[in-house]
């Protein structure tokens, strides 16, 4: 196979962090080179030097043996290159031929081309077997689709070069499933992709060649069928990681929640969660597992006061707590690790120190006769800082400034360093690392040594299944099972969470 | 732990710096807005046939020059201050004010009918030691009212809070001005003009100096400032103010019942505004008298943003403001350049800190991390 792309020596200084420290990186034709590293490490700034966002402080760059300088993503694509980013960049409200065209505009007969575009969409789609229809809006689609609209959008632009930045993250296992068939088949056709993820399992399964970055530095490189996850892992963290969470038997003990058939409804009015009734007991983890959208997210919002049920009741620690604000949920002993961290879980503007506190601001010792008591609350940060190994220059910093992975422990240090009987946690380790995924793991299960009742809300099935001891299915607003996990099987599971009737 | 990954070391430091360092990078922009519009406001000026540097000589003369003048600019800054600070606090909440004005009239009525009026019904003089806390708590409190309708609105039904202030900037001002020319107008028979009768000796502050207006309202701005400072960072109120303003679903998340901060963050800006009206009524004319406020209310809106929201940023701001509006007299005098240049200079810095990004672009500044919120779109 032949070399396409070659890059030598990239180095990249951002304000405070050497973002890229001398990478090497090359690409062969037709291979599928996974860039794996946790977040920070530096990926996403390589990618956007590749695609001509950012200029390089040092470094040479090299297409088929000829060195080119990438002054803007123009010059990228005219060498064949194309980039679908973390975040889509399409407009809702045009229809998936209008979003290829933007940029890009046709013209037949001093009028938009669009259906000489739309055919030509559809021709892609056809060769490469990503089922998209040119004509439907791109806020009627699916996020994997929309996906496909993105790659797509850079095949139309030639692109023999795909760079894909983190594209599981936001993909049902179902959609990844699809994405990776789709990229053997642009592979199987001559395209070459770069695949960035800090997701050890997927490399191994689709990657050709896996280069790990640490800390922006290239720490290795290694060939699937040679490797294996723990060995990654310890490339990617710097260490030995541990993988599998390692627990005691559970030792539950009474109940600390109760649902009973409890009714929600969603943001539109329609009921998401449909009666649904189960306990929690101290000492125990138990896990909701569910495809996203089944009411998980409306069923948390009303056991932690942030949503009015309709109908049920919700009993923490034998006192009735249906539809009370959250206020006297939390002085009532509950911990909540929310699942859009940054519209619920943390102020961003506010410096570390000011989230640790966000829960409790007005109890003694941080609040004392309505005054902030600066001294406890600095104090506590730089301990909880050093406790929960959150990465931050300082507890004084804007927590706008820290990873997702170090946001997301702001909130865990808060969540679970006062009195807490019961803990809800939604999505705890979301996009996030190994090397957090691990910490926050390990500090769920230490909750549940401690004998806090732990609820945990995952779209993540192997977290569910390492972690939880019991697991409720649900299903369209339905709890459709609740079984051991030593009982069942993630096949089991996974036919329940699509909706298959539950065994008697 | 991983030993490789860079550790920045950067300590807490020390309060003062923290709030020299606050206060300068919040002035940054700002202070470039300043200076670019008096540079556009100098072009204007040459333009027409004018000497910029004359005009802006004349300016500071009459701005800062003699003990006079420095006087007088502290009385114009006062109401400045004091509304400054309620649009600011607001702002901090996450909630536009545009209703300092209403809430300022209001205040100075409500202080001249009980400076004058109260010792008539009782058919007595009130002890000063009561009178004039009464005076000035009766403005407060009729600002706090007016603020904290609006807020209630948009914390029960999601209402657009600049809409209800506007519109409570209407009635304000147009009861006002019935009462000034109806039941409170002053009735000595040489009166001609919309003005309440003078309040009694007990409601009034003390002047300092016979030949100076500056008063003591203006100390007492700055302590208010002060005041305003230490509620929204040091006390779990202000954290709380803050949290609704910053981010109200995580200061739900937090037990934080944000509907009512929203309401307690508009009757504080609203109190806020009271005072300036009531401090103008006891403190300096001992009287109420129509138009008296050259839309303090509205350039408190200006100020306000001049100052970053930032307390601190809104005294200085409006000891700006006051400056200019006080210097531009003297400047006319001097080289005949109409006072209306310093509404364009007003207008143009206005502009420039409204738009942050023109200023950040021309003096290559990188964006701030923190941005406040001015306002949110419908409803909640
Ligand atoms: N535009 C930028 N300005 C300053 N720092 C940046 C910028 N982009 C990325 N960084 C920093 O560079 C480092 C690498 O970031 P990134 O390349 O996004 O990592 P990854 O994609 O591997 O998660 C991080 O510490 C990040 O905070
Ligand atoms: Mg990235």
């Amino acid at each position: 196979m032949t070399t396409i792309l070659e890059l030598k020596g990239i180095t990249k200084q951002f304000p405070g962090v050497l973002a890229n420290d001398h990478v090497d990186f090359d690409l062969k034709k037709g291979e599928i080179h996974a860039l794996l590293g946790e977040n920070g490490a530096g990926k996403t700034t390589l990618m956007n030097i590749l695609y001509g966002l950012y200029k390089p402080d040092s470094g040479e760059l090299y297409r088929d043996g000829k060195e080119v300088s990438l002054n803007s993503p123009k010059d990228a694509i005219a060498i064949g290159i194309g980039m679908v980013h973390q975040h889509f960049m399409l407009i809702p409200v045009f229809t998936v031929t209008e979003n290829i065209m933007l940029g890009e505009e046709k013209l037949k007969n001093a009028v938009l081309d669009r259906n000489g575009v739309s055919a030509k969409v559809g021709e892609l789609s056809q060769k490469y077997g990503l089922e998209i229809d040119p004509e439907s809006f791109v806020e009627d689609i699916p996020v994997g689709v929309q996906q496909r609209v993105e790659i797509v959008k850079t095949l139309y632009r030639k692109a023999e070069i795909l760079i894909l930045d983190e594209p599981t993250a936001v993909l049902t296992p179902q959609e990844v499933e699809d994405l990776f068939r789709i990229m053997r088949e642009l592979t199987s056709q001559g395209v070459s992709i770069i695949f960035i993820t800090h997701k050890l399992k997927e490399v191994l399964k689709i990657a050709d060649r896996i280069t790990v970055m640490r800390a922006g530095k290239v720490v290795g490189t290694a060939i699937p069928s040679e490797t294996d996850e723990s060995h990654l892992a310890a490339m990617m963290v710097g260490r030995e990681v541990i993988l599998n969470v390692e627990k005691e038997p559970a030792q539950p003990k009474e109940d600390v929640l109760q649902v009973i058939d409890l009714k929600v409804n969603d943001l539109r009015g329609l009921e998401a969660v449909r009666g649904v009734t189960f306990s929690v007991r101290a000492g125990e983890i138990l896990g909701i597992a569910g495809v996203q959208g089944n009411g998980q997210t409306e069923l948390v919002e009303a056991l932690t006061g942030l949503r009015q049920s309709t109908g049920g009741k919700v009993v923490l620690q034998g006192k009735d707590m249906t539809n009370n604000p959250p206020r006297p949920i939390i002085e009532n002993g509950l911990s909540h690790i929310p699942e859009d961290r940054q519209r619920h879980g943390l102020v961003l503007a506010y410096p570390v120190a000011d989230n640790l506190v966000l829960c409790n601001y007005y109890l003694p010792p941080f609040g004392v006769n309505f005054v902030m008591q600066n001294k406890a609350i600095d104090e506590n940060a730089r301990k909880l800082v050093k406790d929960f190994d959150i990465r931050t220059p300082s507890p004084f910093v804007p927590t706008s400034n820290l990873s997702g992975g170090n946001q997301q422990k702001v909130i865990v240090a808060r969540e679970l360093s006062r009195p807490v009987q019961l803990l809800i946690a939604n999505q705890p380790t979301r996009g996030l690392d190994v090397g957090s995924i691990e910490y926050i793991h390990r500090q769920i299960v230490n909750m549940r040594g401690k004998g806090v009742a732990v609820l945990l809300v995952s779209a993540e099935l192997d977290e569910i299944m390492s972690l939880a001891d019991r697991i409720a299915v649900m299903y369209q607003g339905k709890i459709v099972d609740i079984v051991d996990t030593q009982k069942t099987t993630k096949s089991e599971l996974g036919l329940k969470m699509a909706g298959a009737q539950a065994q008697a | 732990m991983d030993k490789s990954e860079p550790q920045v070391k950067e300590e807490k430091p020390n309060a003062f710096i923290r709030i020299v360092k606050q206060v300068g990078n919040a002035l940054l922009v700002p202070l470039l807005a300043v200076i670019t519009a008096m540079i556009v406001g100098g072009l204007v000026i040459a333009g027409a046939k004018g000497d910029p540097f004359a005009a802006y000589a004349g300016l500071f003369e009459g701005a800062f020059g003699t003990l006079r003048a420095l006087s007088e600019t502290t009385v114009w800054a006062t109401p400045y201050i004091f509304a400054g600070l309620a649009v600011a606090l607001a702002f901090k909440g996450g909630l536009f004010n545009i209703g300092a004005e209403g809430q300022l009239a209001l205040g100075a009525v409500a202080s001249a009918w009980v400076g004058y009026r109260l010792p008539e019904l009782l058919g007595t003089t009130i002890p000063g030691a009561i009178h004039l806390p009464l005076t000035v708590g009766a403005g407060m409190l009729a600002g706090a009212i007016w603020g904290a309708i609006p807020g209630w609105l948009k914390a029960k039904t999601g209402a657009h809070e600049v809409i209800n202030t506007i519109m409570m900037n209407y009635i304000a001002l147009n009861l006002v001005s019935y009462l000034l020319n109806g039941p409170m107008k002053d009735p000595d028979p040489l009166n001609v003009i919309a003005r309440t009768p003078l309040i009694s000796e007990g409601a009034q502050i003390p002047v300092i100096f016979s030949k100076y207006r500056f008063h003591w309202g203006f100390i007492l701005a700055l302590v208010v400032a002060f005041l305003v400072w230490w509620l929204l960072w040091k006390t779990t109120l202000g954290f709380e103010i803050r949290t609704a303003g910053s981010n109200p679903d995580a200061g739900k998340y937090a037990g934080i019942n944000v509907s009512r901060t929203i309401v307690l963050t508009m009757t504080l800006s609203g109190m806020l505004a009271g005072l300036a009206g009531a401090i103008e009524v006891t403190a300096l004319n001992y009287r109420h008298e129509l138009g008296f406020s050259q839309g303090y209310g509205f350039d408190a809106i200006a100020i306000a943003l001049l100052g970053k929201s930032h307390p601190f940023g809104a005294v200085v701001g409006a000891i700006l403001f006051g400056a200019m509006r006080n210097g531009a007299t003297r400047m006319q005098f001097l080289t005949q350049i109409p006072v209306d240049v310093i509404s364009v200079i007003q207008a143009l810095i206005l502009l420039f800190v409204a738009a942050d990004a023109i200023v950040r672009f021309i003096y290559r500044i990188r964006a701030p991390r923190e941005q406040v919120v001015l306002t949110r779109g419908w409803g909640k």
